[in-house]
């Protein structure tokens, strides 16, 4: 790929990216979010949070398919989305569903197991976001890959959350998990596969 | 342009109130309770602050409620809160029948029939037999309930019913003196009841009342709300409605009343009994395991407010449970 149309690439993902929230802003606006509009921003946010997370584990698959570097060269711009959306999500918790009752929040964070692992979710992704920068890579060398891999049990959290949350039917969660079963265990497959050979 | 979109406005308020009351033969006109909130309602502000070409779509669809008028009396019991847009009341809905999620019970239960229906009646009772929707109705005059409404999952409405009061119709049946608890059933139809292909719960969705919580006069059986026949999708064409227990409790599109001896299991206890009791009245002081009851989104408003204890109908129903452990017997 050559880098013109790399940065073409780029520009796609990140408009990508934008679309989620653009349709939810014009959905809001136009009162097509329903009857419980805060309930839809909340969910669906979430819901596109775990989504780009899970797509961000995607990319070393797909770099390993398609054998070229451009996976791996959007992977930063699609987590730091993902980091994006889970803190407008957070966000819009705070505000649209407890209106920053700080007491209420934090009983809710210590009470309640599917807000808790969601605030561990969010605790592990916030290192993740401020070391993504060309320049903590170069500073932090080889820690900065086992500093990453925090995204696995960041992701597995989330999934929990989903699980924990859901009122009586499985299913969402459930797609959800196995997509991030697969994703997890091609990477221990894989370094079965280096280790041995 | 901005007074020009005032002046459709009102030009469509004029006009659905004279379509309302030219339809409603007897009774309230439902214009008279929904004008002011046509106006300040958050559809409206929305609309007005998109300002778009669109919105005349809306008010199409907005325009009448296209269900089959109703005759019936004025309310005894009514609340003042402003009521609930009848557009959030028939479209975001939990029957899971028609899906899990809010929005598809209005789309998907168009297919269900609801004509000829009957009710069976059966147990520990003196009249038992399958009649018709007519014979169970036919003896009692409609009479409207502005209640409030609080889901299990946070959020509550003001709706409108019509109905009969559940008691009246329970006599007439004479239930023996072994009859300690009602138990109903909603229909059990995969074919027409796509949600009950999955087996997310316990089918035929089951609810039940203790006897004296059936006989209170707020106890209803429901066959329309903001004076017209009830839209399938909110439980048509025969529900329950106890004001003052979490929504699931007012189970929908009744076929089965049955009075027994034994408390009945409802389908929300049996699939998961460590978070749903028997009981479920609504009370803030008891949390969900998972989340908190204290505070609930009235749809159409943004602040959250406070759940009341029994739902605001304390004074009317409190005497049912004294003594009761109402954090044990939730
Ligand atoms: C990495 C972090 C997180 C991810 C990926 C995530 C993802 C999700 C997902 C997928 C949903 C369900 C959406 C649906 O039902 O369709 C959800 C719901 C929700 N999340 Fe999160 N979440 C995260 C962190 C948090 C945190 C930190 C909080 C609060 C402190 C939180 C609060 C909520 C709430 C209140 C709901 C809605 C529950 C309901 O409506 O019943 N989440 N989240």
């Amino acid at each position: 790929m050559s880098s013109r149309q790399l940065v073409l690439l780029k520009i796609i993902v990140f408009i990508s990216c934008l679309l989620p929230l653009a349709w939810l802003m014009y959905a809001l606006l136009l009162d097509q979010l329903g009857a419980n509009p805060i309930e839809v921003i909340i969910r669906r946010i979430g819901e596109w949070g775990l989504q780009l997370l899970l797509i961000t584990l995607c990319m070393t698959p797909l770099r390993d398919v398609v054998q070229q570097p451009w996976p791996i060269q959007i992977r930063r711009m699609l987590g730091l989305f993902a980091f994006f959306y889970v803190c407008l999500h957070f966000v819009s918790y705070l505000w649209l569903e407890q209106f920053f009752d700080w007491p209420e929040i934090v009983r809710d964070i210590i009470k309640r197991p599917f807000i808790t692992v969601g605030m561990l979710a969010v605790l592990g992704l916030l290192p993740l976001a401020f070391t993504s920068t060309r320049k903590a890579q170069r500073r932090l060398g080889k820690r900065w890959k086992r500093l990453h891999q925090l995204v696995y049990p960041v992701s597995v959290f989330a999934v929990v959350h989903f699980f924990w949350l859901v009122k009586a039917d499985l299913l969402k969660p459930a797609i959800y998990s196995l997509c991030l079963l697969a994703l997890l265990g091609y990477r221990i497959y894989k370094h079965r596969l280096t280790r041995s050979g | 342009m901005a007074n020009d979109r005032q002046n459709k406005d009102t030009r469509f308020i004029e006009m659905t109130s004279i379509l309302k009351s030219s339809k409603i033969p007897g009774g309230v006109k439902p214009s008279e309770i929904t004008d002011k909130q046509v106006y300040l309602n958050r559809r409206k502000f929305m609309q007005a602050t998109a300002g778009l070409a669109l919105a005349p779509l809306f008010q199409q669809a907005q325009a009448g409620y296209g269900n089959k008028p109703l005759t019936y009396d004025k309310s005894r019991y009514k609340v003042e809160d402003e009521l609930t847009d009848y557009k959030d009341v028939t479209t975001y809905n939990n029957f899971y029948e028609f899906g899990t999620d809010k929005y598809s019970p209005a789309q998907r239960a168009q297919a269900l029939t609801i004509d000829p229906w009957s009710v069976t009646i059966s147990g520990e009772v003196e009249k038992p037999g399958t009649y018709t929707l007519e014979d169970i109705l036919k003896p009692h005059a409609l009479e409207e309930r502005i209640y409030r409404f609080r889901c299990v999952e946070g959020w509550s409405m003001v709706i409108p019913w019509v109905g009969i009061t559940l008691g009246d119709l329970i006599k007439r049946f004479n239930p023996t003196s072994r009859a300690k608890f009602v138990k109903f059933t909603t229909l059990y139809r995969p074919s027409e009841m796509p949600g009950q292909k999955r087996r997310v719960l316990e089918w035929p969705y089951v609810e039940g009342l203790r006897m004296d919580e059936a006989m209170h006069p707020l106890s209803i059986l429901a066959v329309g709300l903001y004076g017209e026949v009830l839209p399938k999708q909110n439980g048509a064409p025969l529900r329950l409605v106890v004001p003052w227990k979490y929504g699931f409790k007012s189970i929908k599109s009744i076929v089965n009343i049955s009075f027994t001896e034994q408390q009945p299991v409802s389908s929300w206890q049996q699939s998961i009994p460590q978070e749903y009791g028997f009981y479920s009245n609504v009370n803030p002081e008891v949390d969900h395991p998972r989340w908190s009851q204290k505070r609930e989104r009235r749809i159409g408003e943004f602040l959250k407010r406070k759940t009341l204890m029994f739902n605001g109908y304390e004074k009317e129903v409190a005497a049912l449970y004294e003594g009761m452990d109402l954090r044990k017997y939730y």
